[in-house]
């Protein structure tokens, strides 16, 4: 069972770098803002903007 | 804030060539799929053909929708979504090519090795060691094409979908490597540097870790994104996502031992499983929630849209799957759920619901956009969902009644604690027309597919591709981060981001390369003393077993109840396994458990057994290997073989190879001669049949208390 360690060991590898990703995001301010980046993503690119209506789902919401 | 605003081009070439191949490989995956299904009750659909019988196309089918349908699929919408979100052009347009390329390569090879045979036996990482060394290259530059272009970005908050795709990336890569360890013995054939218990819980950490970054983490950031696109409403709760993200990546990767319930593994892991497993309810319907909210007010649009019909039972299919998955967890409903055709249900809501409808929706989704028009017919899509619904519904029903009535049926006692249902195939008699009946739900969502095909073909002859994109952005102020903090993370943010990904896969290679070896053989000295190697013979023997994919149908692992120590013999232990490179315990029993096997037959019941399993077993759905009487045994590369086993610790003594064990092999190969003599069967000793007569005689048989017929030793 002392293939566990390398289980172990990669699993801690990989929590611990994610981890350092959530400090980071935290402490850069990713997470400030938790609301206009949900309403970006609808009105991000031009040539959609012709197909879908965004400006006025927006309107609604606000 | 930085007004210099900025004009680039999003690439659609790679999404469209990404696209296309996830429809193409798609179809031929599920084609597979059914060829598999139809031989579970009309054996003979193999045409007699070693390279297309279910045990070497069943790993063809999985890879073929796990790494080709949902792999393509995956890149098709991160390469989409990944480009909008950042405000910038890929990183790299070749390494995008390269990947794409790489990629079908990679596909093409498994195409053709699995029907061969060449196969190292390990549960969705089947595919021989060249090929392995290919997809940590090609994922490697997946992976600086992601970050390169997550560096460059133009968009400073990363929207939770590009988390999503971090954690894919990240995680693959190293489940990939730990799992992958295994010793060359010749071009096209390697034995697993664990052995038994160890191997099997790498395998398992690596199996459930597959579905969970591979099938799980990309669709839900997919499903981030394309879900509020498609509804055009922003996701019900921002926040709830980031949490449901930061659960799942520090809860998932500990769930794997949940396989391996009641196994040989020691109960602590599997405890510890468990209970992960069960914690994992939380954030996955956490996220489900949230995705269905998000259509709160916008229900309306589902009736008449395609693509969110799709979607939403897309993200109910995620919630029945990772509802029932920690249910499967719990050890008592494990014991009667595994090994029956209740894991393939469950395995089958989540591909064909959760990855294929969500597949289904972004490509309807993507083709009216990439080529400017809209899409060719709405009906014919509409239909597609309701063909799929049915399809899923006719292929999961018949599977979850089949899977819980071989449970009870091997569990069954009568009144006078004998088993009720002693001949295994009984069992499997039982559930034969369920089986027929999902080969028509799933024929019905291949159908649904091939409509999907034709409407996309269509929509996109109607319309005008368009390569590129243009769109404009303010370039993002240097430093991105706030100003006064401490600069580390502007280390991590800035080049050599690239160079951590590098330097986790290259460090991880390097040191499990170095340790495994050093510490597991000193871990494989046997606890049972009268466990011995496998002779030369049985060593071919077990690797015709691997080639024609066996463990398909046969577990080899003997759980602790006794309806199975009455039906199989006494129970499993580790210690059994130690010199078993790789574990071939097995997940499913199409047939029953052979790791007692040896001696229960005579050697001529297996040799006509093998030619034709309906003439010693009438009814028995297993198909026919006949051509293992009339193939010669390959014995030049048996020196090789037994030259690595003994490099990863199997103690063959130093020139072995070299003659004795030749000496040995025809010495073993004469005694079953004799033995199918005895059976009124005439062999010659250099056919395959005899060696896998030899290993299947041996299984189990070294802590049997009566004498071993065949073994040389």
């Amino acid at each position: 069972m002392s293939v566990v360690i390398i289980l172990i060991v990669a699993s801690l590898a990989v929590a611990l770098l994610f981890l350092a990703g959530f400090i980071w995001a935290v402490r850069s301010g990713q997470y400030e803002d938790t609301l206009t980046p949900s309403l970006r993503v609808l009105a991000e690119d031009s040539n959609q903007a012709k197909q879908n209506p965004i400006s006025e789902t927006n309107s609604k919401l606000k | 804030m930085n007004t210099n605003i900025e004009t680039f081009k999003y690439d659609n070439r790679i999404v469209r060539a990404f696209a296309i191949a996830t429809v193409v490989w798609g179809i031929v995956g599920m084609l597979v799929g059914l060829l598999a299904a139809v031989q579970l009750f009309f054996p003979d659909a193999n045409l007699n053909l070693q390279f297309i019988t279910f045990g070497r196309i069943r790993p063809l089918h999985t890879n073929a929708v796990i790494f080709a349908f949902v792999g393509n699929g995956m890149f098709m919408g991160i390469y989409y979504s990944l480009q909008r979100l950042c405000k910038a052009r890929m990183f790299s347009d070749w390494l995008s090519w390269f990947n794409f390329w790489g990629w079908q390569t990679i596909i093409v090879a498994a195409a053709v090795t699995l029907p061969l045979g060449l196969t190292t036996s390990k549960e969705y990482a089947e595919l021989e060691w060249p090929i392995k060394i290919a997809i940590t290259i090609v994922w490697v530059a997946f992976a600086v094409n992601l970050f390169g272009t997550i560096v460059k970005r133009r968009e400073k908050h990363m929207y939770v979908a590009i988390w999503f795709y971090i954690a894919t990336v990240v995680t693959v890569a190293v489940l990939h490597i730990t799992n992958s360890m295994t010793m060359p013995a010749g071009w096209f054939k390697s034995y697993s540097m664990y052995a038994g218990v160890q191997d099997a819980l790498v395998q398992w950490w690596y199996g459930h870790n597959a579905v969970a970054f591979f099938l799980t983490t990309p669709y839900l950031g997919l499903m981030y994104y394309f879900l509020p696109k498609a509804a055009n409403r922003p996701i019900f709760s921002y926040r709830l996502s980031i949490i449901h993200f930061w659960a799942l990546v520090f809860l998932y990767i500990w769930a794997g031992p949940h396989h391996l319930l009641y196994s040989a593994l020691p109960d602590w892991a599997q405890s510890l499983g468990m209970v992960f497993s069960l914690m994992l309810i939380a954030p996955s319907w956490g996220g489900m929630l949230n995705g269905l909210l998000t259509l709160r007010g916008a229900w309306d649009k589902v009736r008449s849209d395609p693509v969110l019909k799709f979607m939403v039972a897309a993200i109910t299919a995620y919630g029945m799957a990772t509802l029932e998955g920690p249910l499967l967890s719990i050890k008592t409903v494990n014991s009667l759920s595994h090994y029956t055709d209740w894991t393939i249900a469950h395995v089958h809501v989540g591909a064909m619901g959760w990855n294929g409808f969500l597949t289904f929706s972004m490509l309807y989704y993507l083709f009216p956009r990439l080529y400017n028009t809209k899409l060719w017919s709405t009906k014919l899509a509409n239909y597609h969902f309701w063909i799929g619904m049915l399809g899923i519904v006719f292929y999961v029903v018949p599977i979850y009644i089949a899977g819980v009535t071989e449970g009870l049926m091997w569990k069954q006692f009568n009144k006078d604690g004998f088993l009720q249902y002693p001949n295994f195939l009984e069992t499997i008699l039982q559930v034969v027309p369920m089986f027929r009946l999902r080969a028509i739900g799933g024929t019905l969502y291949l159908a649904g597919a091939f409509m999907m095909a034709y409407n996309l073909y269509r929509t996109a002859k109607a319309g005008q591709f368009e390569p590129d994109t243009e769109a404009q952005a303010a370039a993002l102020e240097k430093p991105p981060v706030v100003a006064g903090k401490s600069s580390w993370h502007r280390m991590v943010e800035g080049k050599p981001l690239f160079f951590t990904v590098l330097a986790t896969v290259s460090i991880l290679v390097g040191g499990l390369v170095e340790i495994v070896p050093m510490f597991l053989v000193q871990a494989n000295v046997p606890t049972i003393g009268s466990v011995h190697p496998y002779t030369p013979l049985e060593v071919l023997g077990r690797d015709i077993y691997i080639r024609e994919g066996c463990l398909g149908c046969h577990s080899q692992m003997i759980r602790p109840f006794r309806s199975e120590t009455e039906r199989y013999g006494e129970y499993s232990k580790a210690g059994e396994s130690v010199y078993d490179h790789p574990f071939l315990w097995g997940s499913e029993r199409k047939g029953p458990d052979l790791a007692r096997e040896g001696g229960k037959y005579p050697a001529a019941w297996h040799y006509n057994h093998m030619d034709d399993p309906r003439s010693t077993s009438p009814g028995s759905i297993m198909p026919r290997y006949s051509w293992l009487l009339t193939q010669k045994m390959e014995t030049d590369t048996l020196p090789s073989h037994l030259a690595a086993l003994r490099r990863i610790g199997v103690p063959y003594p130093a020139g072995y190879e070299n003659g004795p064990a030749q000496k040995d092999l025809q010495a073993q190969a004469d005694k079953i001669v004799a033995d199918l003599k005895l059976g009124s069967v005439k062999a010659d000793s250099d056919k395959e049949i005899i060696a896998l007569i030899a290993y299947l005689q041996r299984l189990g048989t070294d802590i049997k208390t009566t004498p071993v017929t065949t073994a040389a030793k």
